[in-house]
C-alpha cells in the first residue's frame, strides 16, 4: 500500500507537469502564430513587390500609368481613389455615427437602447459583396435618377464645392463608393463611440446637468472632451475598414485607371484593381505590380489601426483597466 | 430670443439630428433587407437546392455553390476556431500580464481590422504559389486568417470574465494549470467561446475577397479539397456582374441566402449565447 502510494505520486506529478508544459505551448503557439501572420504578411508582399518595386522604384506611388501592354505601372489613380472615397465616406459616416451613438447613450428611453445597437451592428454583419450588389443595382440607379441631377444643379455653379458636385450622373464612380463605404463603417464607428461614451462617470454629466446646461451641452462639454481619444480612436478603426473594403467598392467604383474630374467620376481603388485584375494578370511585372500595391494598402491601413489601437489603449489606460 | 431660448433651440435641433442619423442608419438595414427579399425570395425553388449553376440561358440552381462555401467555411472553422481560442487562452491565462501577450493582443487587434484582401494576397503567394493550383484548401486557409483575430478577442474576453476565485479554489485544491483551464474556466466560458466561434463562422460565411485568388470558382460539383471550388460569394460577384438577366436571378438568390444566413447567426448567439450583463 505505501509502496504503491510512493510510487504513483511521483508519477502523478509528473503527468500534470507534462501536461502544463504541453498545454502551455500549444497556447503559446497559437499566440506566437498570430504575431507571425502579422510578419509573415508583410514579408510576402515585399517579396512578391519586389521585381516592381525595383523596376519603378519610388516612382511606383506616384506614377499615374497603369498599361498592361507597356507594362508601366504606378500607383497613384489607385491610392486617389480609395482616398478619396474614404475621405468621403468619413465627412458621411462621423457625424452619423456620432449622432446613433449619442442617442442610444443618452437620449433613447431604456428598452430602445439594445435594439437599436443590435439593429446598427446587423449592419456590420452583412457581406460587403452584398452591399455591392445592392449598390450596383439598387443604389446606383437610385443616386443618378434623383440624387445626382440635383446635386449638381444645386451646387455645380458654385465655387470648388461645385467642382466636387461635377461629373457625369451615372451613378458609378467615387461619389457612390464613398457612400456606400460610410453605410459600412457606421457601425464600427458607431459601437467604439458608444462603448466610450458608456464609461463617462455619471458623477460628471449629473454636475453639468444640475448647473442647467443641455443635453447638448453635456454631450459638448462634458461627454466629447472626456472620450476625445476614444473617440478619435473609434474614427480611425473607421477609415481603416473604408480603405482596404473590396468587394463593395469593386461593384460601384467605375474602375477607370484615370484621375477622376469630381466626385460623379468613375475611378479606381487599390482593393478594386486588386479584385478586378489580379487573377488575370499574366506577366511577372504586372502580377507584381498589383502585389506592390497591395503591399502600399497595407502598409497604410496598418499605420491607421495602428494609430487607432494606440489611442484606444491610451483611453483604456486613463480608465484604469 | 434670450440666451436661454437660444440654448434651447440649439439642443432642441441636434437632438432632433441624432435622432435623424439614428433614423438614416436603421434606414439602410431595413432598404438592403427590403431588396434582397425582394430580389431574392421569388426565385427561391427546389432546383436551387438540387442543380448546379447553369449556363447562361439554361435552368440551374446552386447546389455545388453552397456546399462548396460550406466546405472552405468548414475548413476556415477547424483550422482558425482552435488557434484562436487556444491564443486567446494564452493571453487570459498564462501571458495574462506577460509583455509578450501585450504584444499579441495589440497586434490581433490590427489583424481585426485588417484588409480581408490582402489577407487572400499573403495565401496565394504562400500557399496557392507554393501548390501550383488555386484550392478549396487556400480558400479555407485565407478564411481561417479572418476567423482566428475575432476567436482571439472574444475567447480572451470570455475567459477573463470569469471570476479568479474560481481558479484560486481549483488551484487549492491541487489540480495543475492545465486543468483548471480546460475543466474549469472552459466550461465556465462555454457558451462566450461558442458565441465567438459563431460570429467567426458568420463573418467568414460572407467574405469573398480572401477567397478570389485563393479557393476561385468552379462551375462544376466539386467536394475536392484540393481543387478549386465553387462558392455562394464568388459565384455571386460573377453572375452579379454577368449580362444575363437569369444568373443575375441566381446572384440575387445566393444573396439572399447567405445574408439570412448569416443574420440569423447573429441573431441566435444574441438571444440564445450571449450572457446577460
Amino acid at each position: 500500500m505505501g509502496d504503491a502510494d510512493a510510487t504513483l505520486a511521483p508519477r502523478k506529478k509528473t503527468v500534470s507537469a507534462i501536461g502544463d508544459r504541453v498545454f502551455h505551448g500549444v497556447t503559446a503557439t497559437s499566440a506566437l502564430i498570430v504575431l507571425a501572420l502579422i510578419g509573415g504578411i508583410a514579408a510576402a508582399l515585399v517579396v512578391g513587390a519586389w521585381p516592381a518595386l525595383t523596376k519603378f522604384g519610388p516612382a511606383f506611388v506616384t506614377s499615374m500609368d497603369w498599361n498592361p501592354v507597356t507594362d508601366e505601372y504606378g500607383a497613384a489613380v489607385a491610392i486617389f481613389g480609395t482616398l478619396a472615397s474614404s475621405a468621403l465616406a468619413m465627412v458621411i459616416a462621423v457625424p452619423v455615427s456620432f449622432g446613433i451613438a449619442l442617442f442610444v447613450t443618452e437620449l433613447a428611453p431604456v428598452w430602445m437602447r439594445q435594439p437599436i445597437s443590435t439593429a446598427v451592428e446587423l449592419l456590420a454583419a452583412i457581406p460587403s459583396i452584398i452591399y455591392g450588389m445592392w449598390g450596383l443595382f439598387v443604389f446606383a440607379p437610385f443616386l443618378s435618377t434623383y440624387v445626382q441631377p440635383w446635386l449638381s444643379s444645386a451646387l455645380g455653379d458654385w465655387p470648388v464645392v461645385g467642382y466636387l458636385f461635377s461629373g457625369p450622373p451615372i451613378g458609378i464612380g467615387i461619389f457612390t463608393a464613398g457612400m456606400v463605404l460610410a453605410i459600412m463603417i457606421i457601425p464600427f464607428i458607431t459601437a467604439v463611440m458608444r462603448d466610450t461614451f458608456e464609461v463617462v462617470p455619471g458623477v460628471l454629466k449629473e454636475s453639468s446637468y444640475a448647473l442647467g446646461a443641455t443635453t447638448w451641452e453635456v454631450a459638448r462639454s462634458v461627454i466629447l472632451p472626456y472620450t476625445k481619444t476614444g473617440v478619435i480612436g473609434g474614427i480611425m478603426l473607421g477609415l481603416g475598414r473604408a480603405l482596404g473594403e473590396t468587394m463593395a467598392v469593386t461593384f460601384v467604383i467605375g474602375n477607370a485607371h484615370s484621375i477622376p474630374g469630381g466626385l460623379f467620376y468613375p475611378g479606381n481603388s487599390i482593393a478594386a484593381t486588386l479584385a478586378n485584375e489580379f487573377t488575370e494578370a499574366t506577366g511577372e511585372i504586372y502580377t507584381s505590380a498589383l502585389i506592390a500595391l497591395g503591399l502600399v494598402l497595407f502598409v497604410i491601413t496598418l499605420i491607421v489601426l495602428i494609430l487607432a489601437r494606440l489611442l484606444l489603449l491610451r483611453l483604456s489606460a486613463q480608465e484604469g483597466q | 430670443m434670450t440666451l436661454f431660448q437660444k440654448r434651447k433651440a440649439i439642443n432642441t435641433f441636434n437632438m432632433a439630428m441624432c435622432v435623424a442619423t439614428t433614423v438614416f442608419g436603421l434606414f439602410w438595414l431595413v432598404w438592403l433587407l427590403w431588396t434582397l427579399i425582394s430580389h431574392g425570395i421569388g426565385y427561391i425553388d427546389w432546383e436551387v437546392f438540387t442543380e448546379i449553376t447553369p449556363a447562361p440561358g439554361n435552368d440551374g440552381g446552386l447546389s455545388n455553390a453552397i456546399v462548396g462555401s460550406l466546405i472552405v467555411t468548414g475548413i476556415g472553422t477547424l483550422i482558425g476556431a482552435p488557434i484562436g481560442i487556444f491564443a486567446g487562452t494564452y493571453l487570459a491565462e498564462y501571458g495574462r500580464n506577460s509583455k509578450l501577450a501585450a504584444l499579441v493582443r495589440f497586434f490581433n487587434d490590427v489583424l481585426l481590422s485588417a484588409p480581408s484582401i490582402i489577407i487572400g494576397l499573403f495565401v496565394y503567394e504562400v500557399i496557392v504559389v507554393t501548390m501550383g493550383h488555386f484550392s478549396a484548401l487556400a480558400g479555407g486557409i485565407a478564411l481561417s486568417l479572418i476567423m482566428i483575430p475575432l476567436n482571439v478577442r472574444i475567447t480572451e474576453n470570455m475567459m477573463r470574465l470569469v471570476s479568479d476565485q474560481m481558479r484560486e479554489a481549483a488551484a487549492a485544491l491541487g489540480i495543475p494549470r492545465w486543468k483548471v483551464i480546460t475543466r474549469i474556466i472552459y466550461r465556465a466560458a462555454l457558451s462566450g467561446i461558442i458565441t465567438g466561434v459563431i460570429l467567426g463562422i458568420a463573418r467568414i460565411a460572407g467574405e469573398t475577397a480572401p477567397l478570389l485568388f485563393t479557393a476561385l470558382n468552379n462551375n462544376f460539383f466539386s467536394t475536392d479539397v484540393l481543387g478549386p471550388i465553387a462558392n455562394l460569394p464568388i459565384m455571386i460577384f460573377q453572375f452579379a456582374l454577368s449580362p444575363y438577366e437569369d444568373w443575375h436571378h441566381l446572384a440575387w438568390v445566393g444573396a439572399f441566402l447567405i445574408t439570412f444566413t448569416i443574420l440569423a447567426l447573429n441573431v441566435l448567439v444574441r438571444l440564445v449565447l450571449r450572457p446577460s450583463k
